[in-house]
């Protein structure tokens, strides 16, 4: 909310800066957003009066005026707009005078004729972006008085930035209520006489919703004028409000609402059949809002309706057909209370949000209905002429708020803020804030007021007494905490262990979005069942990821057209698969690697990343956790059908996938070279048991070296657990430690070369019992893999 | 005999001054020092002297061959340092090239963040704990005091999926969650990623947040303040100027936001701190009764406070990054300047 420093310094002026003012602000909990000078800074322009006025003899468009300036003498000043005539009130800048933008006045001549000053609107003075014509000032505007002084320019425009709990001072009068607590100082709120009452005529109120409408205040005033000038005065209060002047009577009510906080509406009253009914809306019910729009209403939305038809969406827009217009003579003056909760929301289910709701929805003063009536009445009779008639009233006392007296016990204050606040302090703090206090033996009851939708529970109390104490005058504490001692479990390893071995391993981290570009998505796992946001912030972070590949291949690519031909990426974080119905969210730990294997050097030959490099950093992670996994062979959308390994534990449980990116869709997603990717279920890859010892033999072990030929299609994991599924309990360790095919070896063969490392516990082996132990081998493996020793 | 004696000393000398490297000496070595060599056979002829004689000519031989073998030593010893110099000539390398093999790589900025964080709370046992990023309206918003409608709503900026699924706003959620299964004494801070609708030069739809919470018996205010100020002071690794300034969260009473001296101008006002010196960098408060029923705690006995701050914001601060969106483009040329 925008107000005027000086507006408010008329209610309360405490002998502080204005900087001094917006802090203690702020440090009440009212932020200050910021402070804007109320004009730009200029000078030398006083209020004129042109007395004559002449064309120009070689311009058809200007002017040559003399202008009273409070002077001796008038000063000729040429002008050139459309509306300057004689007897015009006018910003006249002087020689010397210093406009926004420092452009300077000086004595010139305009096509030969003298001028000696320039006449000014409003854009000029810079009170507004556009201007059509001179600023025409009020005939009783004071000759050769300062214009900065006649429009009280020297102000400041103070944005505060009200937390929604602060609904009380959403208003100017909130504000210096403010104020005034915190100086200490008293503070006087808007004097003004009420109108009396002139006419006898009045609409009949009917309110059939009164919990959602508790009270409805209206009256008649008929015979305004509907070309009366809002006074200057007010213009300027409501610009510097950020509120466009629109005439007299909407002019009023805006001004109560910032002057007091209570919304009201003014209704054309010759446009209304019958009388008024303050009703839900009917299905689907039409009505065509003030601001151009049309909508169809729902059942729960409260309106103000006619005999006839809905007139107004309660506490949020009136309707354009009952507005008040420029040929308005008849008002009838809506000033209601609606409950926070009947209008929470609704202004922003029909693309909403105006003034009137803005405060509704927070809680508005259900007892200042009738001064804001009487005070709008009186401003638009002041203004715009008419006569008054009585005040139409429909209150529902057990519908209104209430407000229950909230006990604070003086050790419980004590207690939270650390420190006990003198008696008389808090007593005085609570009056000052308006609230109804009564001291008791153990503390203090307060019966909070009207205003405060924010006071129902001994905290908030307490919360009162600590913003106006100040909380940095409140003390700090050195934490004394209970503790108990942490665990250090082996059971788990740590994510960050993994994320640290990775970076070692040349992975950068990265960090993508958790919503994914749907196309890519679907290019990438095309059989996901994917969760997909309702709101999403654009087509390309509409669904959730269901894994992680999708936003590395994003990342990846960022670098890619950015030059980098190495990428390599990892990140950790949920996925979101619908799996039965139920959306399951899934720690992962994904990579991708592309471009070189290393970085460029002198001293390894470049080469392109391959799947047993990326397989070795995935070893690596394994290696940390001592799980017995397998890789095996498997077919995965995405990835290439001849490298792609699926990762399984001993159950066969798969904790992930290891490959390269179908070359299709490699070329499809814009990548110019391999990719290689891996995805693990953090949850089943971190998990790890404790060392157990096995004492170490103390006899010498032997190695064997095989040369196998086998059948192409044999993999090395066939190779492998057959060897060990034969329980020799003297084996070691078996190494596969070349694999040739080509010259010497059948097509569709390969020659595999592994070692056998073995060793006895108890005994050194003997050659023939070694040679024993390998022929088992051997004969297991040529039996079950059709494997033969190379000749 | 001696003179004999005199001209092998001279003959085996020479031919050990000819010797030029180790192969060559062990050659002279063997000639005259080795069983079949020619000192030996010298020895040999002894036997057949008589005893005065041999004991004297024993000795003349004994003096020749200890001459021979000091001077073969000390040559030996020559030889082996001159080779060895050779040797380490010709391994002379060029140690300003690089070193071979894979580059380290990074965490990123956030991650490095967020471990300082968990760290510091850690260090007075704050457990960390996580939760789920699609969360339930109720843990969202109901548990934590913000109703349907509720105004507070519209500071969140809500991703939706039906009417009860969110992504969650805020880590508060992770509070009720705790708060459900666990009794007090609770220090927890949970950390993680949360989601608005609003994207802007400042705005980014997802960032990360750290939540914390203590609940014991007797925890005031003053606790909260205390806590907060260490935090921000081991944070930054500097005695910064916080200010504790009242606001409003549906879940804390009374609430506050933190701000802290201006780490780009110290406080003397710039375009980072729009000239007013201080910098919002999080929201706390005392939990609010309402919260603790909904989560059964009894709020009579005990209290709590709970913070929340943004990953991103502090972690800006800290390495003087000036744009959000950087933190998700994962440039590597962003991300390796953490590294």
């Amino acid at each position: 909310m925008k107000i005027s420093e000086t507006w408010l310094r008329s209610y309360v002026n405490p002998a502080v800066t204005t900087d001094e003012l917006v802090a203690q602000l702020t440090m009440a909990g009212l932020e200050v957003d910021s402070v804007e000078p109320a004009a730009a800074l200029f000078s030398g322009v006083v209020v004129g009066e042109v007395l004559e006025m002449e064309k120009h003899p070689d311009a058809d468009k200007l002017r040559v005026c003399r202008v009273n300036v409070g002077e001796a003498e008038p000063l000729q000043i040429v002008c050139g707009a459309a509306n300057v005539r004689v007897g015009l009130k006018i910003p006249a800048a002087l020689c010397s005078a210093v406009l926004p933008d420092d452009f300077k006045i000086k004595k010139s001549k305009l096509r030969g004729v003298e001028s000696f000053g320039m006449l000014c609107s409003e854009k000029e003075l810079g009170l507004a972006t556009d201007a059509n014509g001179l600023m025409e000032l009020p005939n009783d505007a004071p000759v050769g008085m300062d214009i900065r002084e006649y429009l009280s320019l020297n102000d400041s425009i103070i944005e505060v930035d009200l937390t929604p709990n602060r609904a009380d001072c959403l208003s100017v009068e909130g504000i210096a209520r403010e104020v005034a607590v915190l100086n200490e100082m008293d503070w006087t709120a808007t004097q003004f006489e009420a109108i009396t009452v002139s006419h006898t005529d009045t609409l009949t109120v009917t309110v059939s919703a009164p919990e959602a409408c508790p009270r409805y205040l209206g009256r008649l005033i008929k015979g305004v004028n509907p070309q009366a000038e809002t006074p200057l005065w007010m213009q300027e209060r409501l610009r510097r409000s950020g509120v466009r002047s629109l005439g007299a009577v909407v002019d009023v009510t805006n001004y109560v609402l910032i002057e007091l906080g209570q919304p009201l509406h003014a209704f054309d009253a010759a446009k209304l059949t019958g009388g008024i009914t303050v009703r839900y809306a009917q299905a689907d019910e039409p009505l065509a809002l003030l601001n151009g729009q049309s909508i169809k209403l729902d059942t729960e939305t409260l309106v103000i309706a006619d005999d006839v038809q809905a007139l107004a969406l309660a506490g949020v827009m009136g309707g354009s057909e009952s507005a008040v217009s420029d040929s308005t003579q008849d008002v009838f003056l809506e000033c209601a209370f609606f409950t926070p909760q009947t209008i929470a929301g609704k202004a922003r289910s029909y693309g909403l949000h105006t003034d009137s709701s803005h405060r509704f929805e927070r809680g508005v003063d259900f007892t200042l209905q009738h001064r804001a009536i009487e005070r709008a009445t009186q401003l638009i009779v002041e203004i715009a002429g008419g006569s008054v008639g009585a005040i139409t009233e429909v209150t529902t006392t057990d519908t209104l708020p209430k407000r229950d007296a909230v006990l604070l016990r003086r050790q419980c204050l004590e207690k939270t803020l650390g420190i006990a606040i003198a008696d008389e302090r808090v007593v005085s703090i609570f009056q000052r804030l308006g609230l109804d206090v009564e001291t008791q033996a153990d503390g203090w009851k307060v019966k909070p007021t009207g205003f405060r939708f924010d006071v129902a529970i001994e905290a908030d109390l307490i919360e009162e007494i600590a913003r106006i104490v100040g909380y940095n005058n409140l003390p700090n504490s050195s934490l004394l905490m209970r503790s108990q001692l942490g665990l250090a479990t082996e059971s788990v390893l740590e994510l960050d262990r993994v994320k640290d071995l990775l970076v070692d391993r040349g992975y950068q981290e990265a960090i993508t979005y958790s919503f994914v570009d749907e196309d890519i998505q679907q290019i990438i796992a095309p059989n996901d069942e994917v969760v997909r946001l309702k709101n999403p912030i654009s087509a390309d972070m509409a669904v959730m990821r269901t894994t992680l590949w999708c936003g590395l291949i994003k990342a990846a690519l960022h670098n890619t057209n950015r030059q980098q031909n190495r990428v390599r990426l990892f990140e950790t974080g949920l996925r979101f698969v619908q799996k039965d119905g139920a959306t399951q969210q899934e720690k992962m730990l994904a990579g991708l690697a592309l471009g070189s294997a290393y970085t460029e050097q002198w001293g390894e030959k470049t080469r392109k990343v391959d799947f047993f490099d990326v397989k070795a950093d995935v070893e690596a992670l394994f290696g940390l956790t001592a799980c017995t996994v397998q890789f095996v062979p498997a077919e995965q959308t995405a990835l290439h059908p001849y490298q792609t390994a699926e990762i399984l534990n001993k159950d066969g449980q798969s904790l992930g996938w290891l490959g390269m990116l179908h070359p299709n869709l490699e070329k499809q997603l814009g990548f110019d070279s391999q990719v290689f990717l891996f995805e693990l279920a953090q949850d089943l890859v971190l998990t790890k048991t404790p060392a157990k010892f096995k004492s170490l033999s103390k006899y010498p072990s032997v190695r064997r070296d095989l040369a196998l030929l086998v059948n192409d299609d044999i993999t090395a994991n066939q190779l492998i657990d057959c060897i060990k599924n034969c329980n020799e309990p003297a084996l070691q360790d078996i190494v596969i430690f070349d694999i040739y095919r080509g010259k010497g070896v059948a097509e569709g063969c390969k020659s595999v070369a592994l070692s056998i490392t073995l060793q006895n516990d108890a005994q050194t082996l003997t050659d023939s019992e070694i040679d024993a132990i390998v022929s088992t081998l051997l004969d297991t493996l040529t039996r079950n893999t059709g494997a033969k020793l190379r000749d | 005999m001696s003179t004999s004696l005199d001209e092998l000393l001279a003959q085996a000398l020479s031919e050990l001054a000819a010797a030029s490297d180790l192969i060559q000496l062990d050659a002279v070595r063997v000639h005259y020092l080795g069983k079949k060599g020619v000192f030996t056979a010298h020895m040999k002829t002894l036997g057949s002297l008589e005893p005065e004689q041999r004991r004297e000519q024993g000795k003349v031989i004994n003096q020749a061959k200890d001459s021979f073998q000091a001077q073969l030593d000390a040559k030996k010893t020559d030889l082996e340092h001159s080779a060895l110099s050779a040797r380490l000539a010709s391994e002379r390398i060029d140690v300003t090239l690089a070193g071979r093999g894979q580059a380290v790589a990074g965490l990123h900025p956030v991650t490095t963040t967020l471990r300082r964080i968990n760290k510091i709370f850690a260090s007075v046992g704050f457990a960390v704990v996580e939760g789920p990023e699609i969360e339930d309206d109720y843990h969202n918003f109901e548990a934590l005091n913000i109703p349907a409608h509720h105004p507070a709503r519209a500071m969140h900026d809500t991703f939706y999926f039906d009417a009860h699924r969110v992504l969650r706003t805020h880590t508060s959620p992770v509070q009720i969650r705790v708060m459900e299964s666990e009794t007090p004494p609770l220090k927890v801070i949970a950390p993680g990623r949360v989601y608005r609708c609003d994207s802007d030069i400042t705005h980014t739809p997802m960032f990360h947040q750290v939540e914390g919470f203590l609940v014991d018996t007797d925890v005031s205010f003053a606790d909260l303040k205390g806590v907060v100020y260490g935090f921000l002071r081991a944070f930054f690794e500097k005695d910064i100027q916080v200010r504790f300034r009242p606001s409003y969260f549906p879940f804390t009473e009374p609430s506050a936001e933190v701000d802290i001296e201006c780490v780009m101008c110290g406080g003397e006002g710039c375009r980072v701190c729009s000239h007013t010196g201080w910098l919002e960098v999080m929201g706390c408060g005392m939990i609010h009764p309402e919260v603790f029923k909904a989560v059964n705690i009894d709020s009579e006995r005990y209290s709590g406070f709970a913070f929340g701050m943004g990953v991103e914001r502090l972690a800006m601060l800290r390495y003087g990054i000036n744009d959000l969106r950087l933190f998700f483009e994962n440039d590597l040329k962003f991300l390796q300047q953490f590294n």
